[in-house]
């Protein structure tokens, strides 16, 4: 009797497992099946032509790494002396707490609210107008919460010994912070650093108003010009134009040069990370 | 001497952008509330947020946003239906079930699904599902309520499994053992000591996830179909919050009433999405005292 209950019980949860993986497999099997036959060397790297029908995507390419480099760049350093506070000098006590709580709550800020805030604050105050530096900007600011975490995460990893014993040779609190925390937690910061890379390059909602830009001639002059970006790309391909039989087997490369980008990125820092940890472990 | 003042200004460094997360936080409230005030001079903030009619370019405009947020909350449901049984099943089933070998794998495997961009999700739900579902239920568009759902459950079914997986992951070896010595079998054990233990864990993690659906903006504004009427059916057309203020904003003239009122909205979902996350906040921490931890 009891062995029924048993077996129907594990039987469901093993029925949600493959389901799961099924579903999402799909959705991958159905994007990588339709957009490879579009994918060429030429889609790869020349700009589009006719319209937005024929073509390539490249400076939507080129695009998503401009902004995914500049919101780095804005957001590691930030975060990484965010993570350090609180891991190396934090007292415990109120203040650390409201930090740690604000951290948590812009992580679950929904990405359109960050882009009204990259709109009115980057866009129209500071009058960077709608560019790759407002856009970077609040993408950093999305991001800023995973580098945080990456990091602290991988601070706390190290071992305490490591600590006292460089200050046991009298070495001060900033010389082993340089010397031997920051080298040590360097792979697990690393791995934070490319899975929000993974996360900034599909991000849509942050830049629609405050980078993106369906067509451009040429490719982006300074950091005050707008880009195209392949996500939104994908968006305007399926919602805009007049040819959206054509548009949309665009919109599969672009999807499968997106989904392959990320799933590569997202795969190397799991491979970084499993071995630094049975490097730790063992 | 030189070195003390160095480590001090090192110190202070720190410190000082240690802030930066909580004056983003701030920065973004003061900037919703400041860019939406001026709407709320011009209409009562129950008409606007109990208001059945949106029509925000119209002569005169019509400021009501409740079909966005019944739409918003239609769909999070739905949605719900689909993410919270196979989140919580599959993390069960990682917990429970899966051997060493197979947690190795699928472990990452999930982690790496639930970092797919909506923007996939949003064109997966455009170009395949929704002429699938047109063609099945005969439907006059397959951009609808239901489609939305179906692409937003199984979007967050990874993060529900990763944030369950984690709770489940807390509860004590110990509690399992006692249970194996009193008779209990593998069943028992999960329904009555395992999943009780791990239940706020676990709520924890639906509750992030209905703020992770709610939010969500790329994918509903794709699939939902863009009628900003109340919601009969889940075959109709709908447009939830998000995808009013992304589809909208571009169309608004800057400092105009429907410049202000898309404001006006994203203050609502920032303030629904930000109790969410502080309940979420709550049970986990009393969950983890119940389990004996400190943070």
């Amino acid at each position: 009797m009891n062995k029924t209950a048993q077996n129907l019980g594990f039987g469901f949860l093993y029925l949600t497992m493959f389901v799961t993986i099924g579903f999402l497999a799909l959705i991958i099997f159905f994007i990588l099946a339709r957009g490879s036959q579009v994918l060429s060397w030429q889609f790869l790297t020349a700009a589009p032509r006719s319209g937005m029908t024929a073509g390539g995507v490249a400076p939507a390419i080129i695009g998503t790494l401009y902004l995914t480099a500049g919101a780095i760049i804005f957001a590691l350093p930030l975060g990484l002396c965010c993570a350090i506070y609180l891991c190396e000098y934090s007292p415990k006590g109120f203040i650390v707490n409201i930090i740690r709580i604000s951290i948590h709550n812009l992580a679950g800020v929904p990405s359109v609210v960050f882009g009204l805030f990259g709109l009115a604050i980057f866009v129209n105050y500071f009058k960077f107008g709608v560019s790759i530096l407002s856009g970077s900007l609040t993408l950093g600011i999305l991001v800023l919460p995973m580098i945080i975490s990456a990091s602290q995460e991988a601070l706390t990893a190290l071992p305490q010994s490591l600590r006292e014993a460089s200050l046991a040779l009298g070495a001060t609190k900033w010389q082993t912070i340089k010397k031997i925390v920051l080298p040590g937690a360097l792979p697990g910061i690393l791995t934070g650093v490319i899975l929000s890379v993974g996360r900034i390059a599909g991000e849509t909602a942050p830049i629609l108003f405050t980078a993106a830009s369906f067509y451009l001639k040429g490719y982006p002059k300074s950091v005050f010009s707008e880009v195209m970006v392949l996500p939104y790309h994908i968006y305007a391909l399926m919602t805009e134009g007049t040819h959206p039989e054509k548009q949309t087997a665009i919109a599969y490369g672009c999807s499968v040069i997106l989904l392959i980008l990320i799933l590569l990125v997202s795969f190397i820092a799991i491979l970084i990370r499993q071995k630094q940890r049975g490097y730790q472990n063992g | 001497m030189k070195i003390n003042i160095k480590e001090k200004i090192y110190k202070w460094i720190f410190t000082v952008f240690a802030f930066a997360s909580l004056l983003f936080l701030v920065g973004i409230t003061v900037i919703l509330v400041k860019e939406s005030l001026p709407l709320f001079q011009k209409i009562k903030f129950m008409d606007f947020f109990f208001g059945k009619l949106w029509y925000p370019t119209y002569d005169p405009p019509e400021f009501g946003i409740f079909p966005l947020i019944s739409a918003s909350f239609w769909i999070m449901l739905g949605a719900l239906f689909i993410c919270v049984p196979l989140g919580i099943g599959s993390a069960l089933y990682l917990n429970e079930l899966a051997g060493f070998q197979q947690k190795a794998i699928l472990k990452p495997v999930i982690e790496i699904l639930a970092g797919i961009p909506s923007i996939v999700y949003g064109f997966f739900g455009m170009a395949i599902l929704s002429p699938f579902l047109q063609k099945t239920f005969h439907l006059s568009t397959g951009l609808c309520a239901l489609s939305a759902s179906i692409v937003l459950g199984i979007m967050a079914t990874p993060t529900i499994c990763s944030l369950a997986d984690d709770a489940l992951s807390y509860v004590p070896q110990s509690f399992r053992e006692a249970s194996f010595a009193v008779g209990a079998d593998r069943w028992q054990t999960l329904t009555r000591v395992i999943i009780p233990a791990a239940g706020s864990g676990i709520s924890t993690a639906i509750i992030l996830g209905m703020s992770r659906i709610i939010g969500e903006t790329m994918t509903v504004l794709m699939v939902s179909g863009g009628a900003a009427v109340m919601l009969k059916s889940f075959f109709d057309p709908v447009r939830p919050m998000t995808a009013a203020i992304a589809a909208e904003m571009g169309e608004s003239p800057m400092g105009s009433d429907h410049y202000h009122a898309l404001f006006a909205i994203a203050l609502i979902l920032f303030g629904l999405t930000f109790i969410l996350n502080i309940v979420a906040e709550l049970i986990s921490r009393r969950f983890r005292i119940k389990l004996g931890m400190s943070r």
